[in-house]
């Protein structure tokens, strides 16, 4: 039963880190730039939303609502103010322009909020027999399988975002717009696509999509700190290029897979070298397929 | 345009040339006052440890000072628990002519710095920074807490004397040196007190959100107590987890545990029960305790930690030595250095955190530690 419990925090840790790498891979997809500063608006995302829920008292749902469209906002921002005017530049300045972007979040946050860790609220839970007592998840085969409401949600949240952003790239015009953008910039350009608010409206999405991130995953973990985004950033990142960057199916593919690795390798071989082993495949995928598991193959004509 | 700049950025210069002279000059008015400096994290994951001894230092100085007869100029520098920063922070203070050194509040940071007083010839006495690495070899380093590999054993002992369990688990971070210091004398003085350590589980630095195998090793190996060397911000995830896993052993912590109770928005009800080693209790009906916490909870709202205690304690000791090896504040940081290395292992200190504490000449205190157990929402002495 415990190899069940296994494959289901590893799912659930997979499908944040899935949510997570949408937003490396939409903005990779169409931008052709990595935007490291994706861990630190999941950041900004989470503290919006403690500071809704836990100081002025509003619903969960508004808090998560109003962390959205702040991450919208700032990742529209970011993006006017940081990566527009690089467009032209090399993918090197603008590599370097999103880590500088990724450590002004950072220390922006540390000021603003201190780094004195603070504990998220938990929003998934019910009333148990005992009054005293929340309930935050099942247990099933008595006592045997436990599986958290939080795991729930993230799961169904994951699918759901999967499928809505799959049809709206696929059956919308700005969905198809994007998808032109992302074959050949200028040919979209000649086509009457506004390249730049394509640009923007991927922003946006990945942004508030990092926003939902960003409550998930410290739902489920939940000490927040300014730093709070950086790894499971790097970690998406991984998730990202393991499924194929600018794939989104591959990046629902590469976040499950890493997370199920990442806890299966803790489990069974040890939890000193979970790590190690979860870059270790990494690095092997790659080698046999350098573009990811469902990364298309781009020849180049020479 | 560009002249314009260009003329603008050599003013900038030259004044910066100016300001530098001026800062190095040296300071002649505060020569009645014994320069003290230390380092800490005031800012980062490990801020809670760094403000309390700052905090609870400014409070020693103020009531020494207000004393009249020795006087102490105290300055504190952000160290963010990092080893680069610590030894930035401490080159600052050096800069600004420290003469005697609280060290750095965190071990990683703290044997950086104890590197560094130890070359410069500048007495230090850390609060709280327990790795052996921060006093081994270095005989101007003093320490006011148990050194790591004490508070392992005495952890082990305390657990088999009690017989509070015999199949227990631990859960370290393998990339620290407070934690793995703690980590293998608890195991190795566990096996010797008879102890069965059952699961034996690790985590590190940005792969310390999951504890779900962590917990699920302890729990199907059947432990009964699951030993947390590390600080407040990972053992509350493992509570927290843990509870949702539906685990519940007992829980037993060091002084990184100090501070669980004071985290933003945490639960306390999840911390219930657990165990900690640390020689200080603020609920302690010590005379000397209680003056001292009830300043600290008007002045900084909130109960001092153990750290705050340490610190406290730290200038008063200080105030002792000089005063017994006849120090005066106009000697300089090298002349102080080598009074207080023969002071410190002659004298006996009774504080807020023991009675009749000594220091060998390793730089090692020697102290009772007391265990206590969280219930309702505050530590009480376990008996």
């Amino acid at each position: 039963m415990s190899f069940l419990n296994f494959v289901i925090s590893g799912i659930s840790l997979g499908s944040i880190y899935a949510i997570i790498a949408l937003g490396y891979t939409m903005v990779y997809g169409i931008a052709k730039m990595l935007n490291f500063a994706h861990g630190d608006v999941i950041m900004v995302g989470a503290y919006v939303c403690f500071f809704a829920v836990s100081k002025y008292n509003l619903p969960p749902l508004v808090g998560v609502l109003l962390a959205v469209v702040i991450c919208t906002l700032l990742g529209m921002t970011i993006e006017k103010l940081a990566y527009k005017p690089l467009r032209s530049a090399t993918s090197l300045a603008v590599l370097i322009t999103a880590i500088g972007v990724s450590y002004f979040l950072q220390n922006a946050a540390l000021l603003l909020w201190t780094s004195n860790p603070k504990i998220f609220p938990s929003f998934f839970k019910r009333a148990g027999a005992d009054a005293t007592q929340a309930v935050n998840g099942v247990s099933l085969f008595g006592g045997q399988l436990r599986i958290s409401y939080v795991t729930v949600v993230t799961i169904a949240v994951c699918l759901v975002i999967m499928v809505a952003l799959t049809l709206f790239t696929s059956r919308t015009k700005m969905g198809k717009a994007m998808r032109a953008c992302s074959e050949d910039k200028d040919a979209a350009r000649l086509m009457g696509i506004n390249v730049d608010s394509t640009i923007s409206l991927t922003f946006a999405i990945g942004s508030g999509l990092a926003a939902i991130a960003g409550v998930l995953l410290c739902s489920a973990y939940p000490t927040l700190v300014p730093t709070t985004g950086s790894m499971p950033g790097i970690k998406a990142f991984t998730a990202a290029v393991f499924g194929g960057i600018g794939s989104i199916p591959g990046a629902l593919l590469g976040g499950i897979l890493l997370g199920v690795i990442e806890i299966f390798a803790k489990a069974y071989i040890s939890t000193q070298m979970s790590d190690a082993v979860v870059f270790a495949v990494l690095i092997i995928v790659l080698l046999v397929k350098p573009a990811g598991l469902l990364g298309r193959k781009i020849h180049e004509k020479v | 345009m560009k002249k314009i700049l260009c003329i603008l950025l050599a003013v900038v210069m030259v004044i910066g040339l100016l300001a530098g002279c001026g800062s190095s000059a040296p300071a002649t008015s505060s020569a009645t006052a014994y320069k003290l400096g230390g380092t800490g994290p005031l800012t980062g994951v490990a801020a809670i440890y760094g403000n309390a001894v700052k905090n609870a230092a400014e409070i020693a100085v103020e009531e020494i000072n207000a004393m009249g007869g020795l006087q102490f100029d105290l300055r504190f520098e952000d160290d963010t628990h990092d080893a680069e920063k610590a030894v930035n922070a401490y080159n600052t203070l050096k800069d600004w002519g420290m003469q005697i050194s609280l060290g750095s509040v965190t071990s990683k940071p703290c044997e950086a710095t104890s590197a560094e007083t130890y070359a410069d010839r500048i007495f230090a006495l850390t609060p709280s920074a327990s790795s052996v690495a921060v006093v081994s070899g270095k005989d101007n380093q003093f320490q006011m807490c148990f050194t790591d590999p004490s508070q392992g054993s005495l952890s082990a002992e305390f657990i088999a004397d009690r017989g509070l369990a015999s199949k227990v688990a631990v859960i370290w971070k393998n990339d620290d040196v407070y934690s793995k210091g703690i980590y293998e004398t608890f195991v190795a003085a566990a096996s010797e007190m008879g102890l069965e350590v059952v699961s034996d589980t690790t985590f590190a630095d940005g792969n310390d959100k999951d504890f779900s195998v962590q917990i699920a090793d302890a729990q199907s190996n059947g432990a009964e107590l699951v030993f947390l060397p590390m600080y407040y911000d990972a053992a509350s995830l493992i509570l927290t987890q843990a509870s949702t896993a539906g685990y519940s052993p007992i829980w037993f912590g060091v002084d990184g545990m100090d501070g669980i109770l004071t985290l933003e928005g945490f639960d306390t009800s999840l911390a219930e029960g657990v165990m900690l080693l640390t020689p200080f209790n603020a609920d302690s009906e010590d005379e000397k305790t209680a003056a001292f916490v009830k300043k600290y909870q008007e002045k900084f709202g909130e109960i001092p930690n153990q750290f705050a205690a340490d610190a406290y304690d730290c200038v008063y000791a200080y105030k002792k030595a000089l005063e017994a090896a006849g120090a005066n504040p106009s000697m300089s940081a090298q002349e102080l250095n080598d009074l207080m290395i023969k002071t410190f292992p002659t004298m006996s200190f009774d504080g807020v955190t023991g009675i009749g504490m000594t220091w060998s000449s390793d730089g090692t205190v020697s102290k009772r530690p007391m265990a206590n157990v969280i219930q309702n929402g505050t530590y009480v002495l376990l008996s």
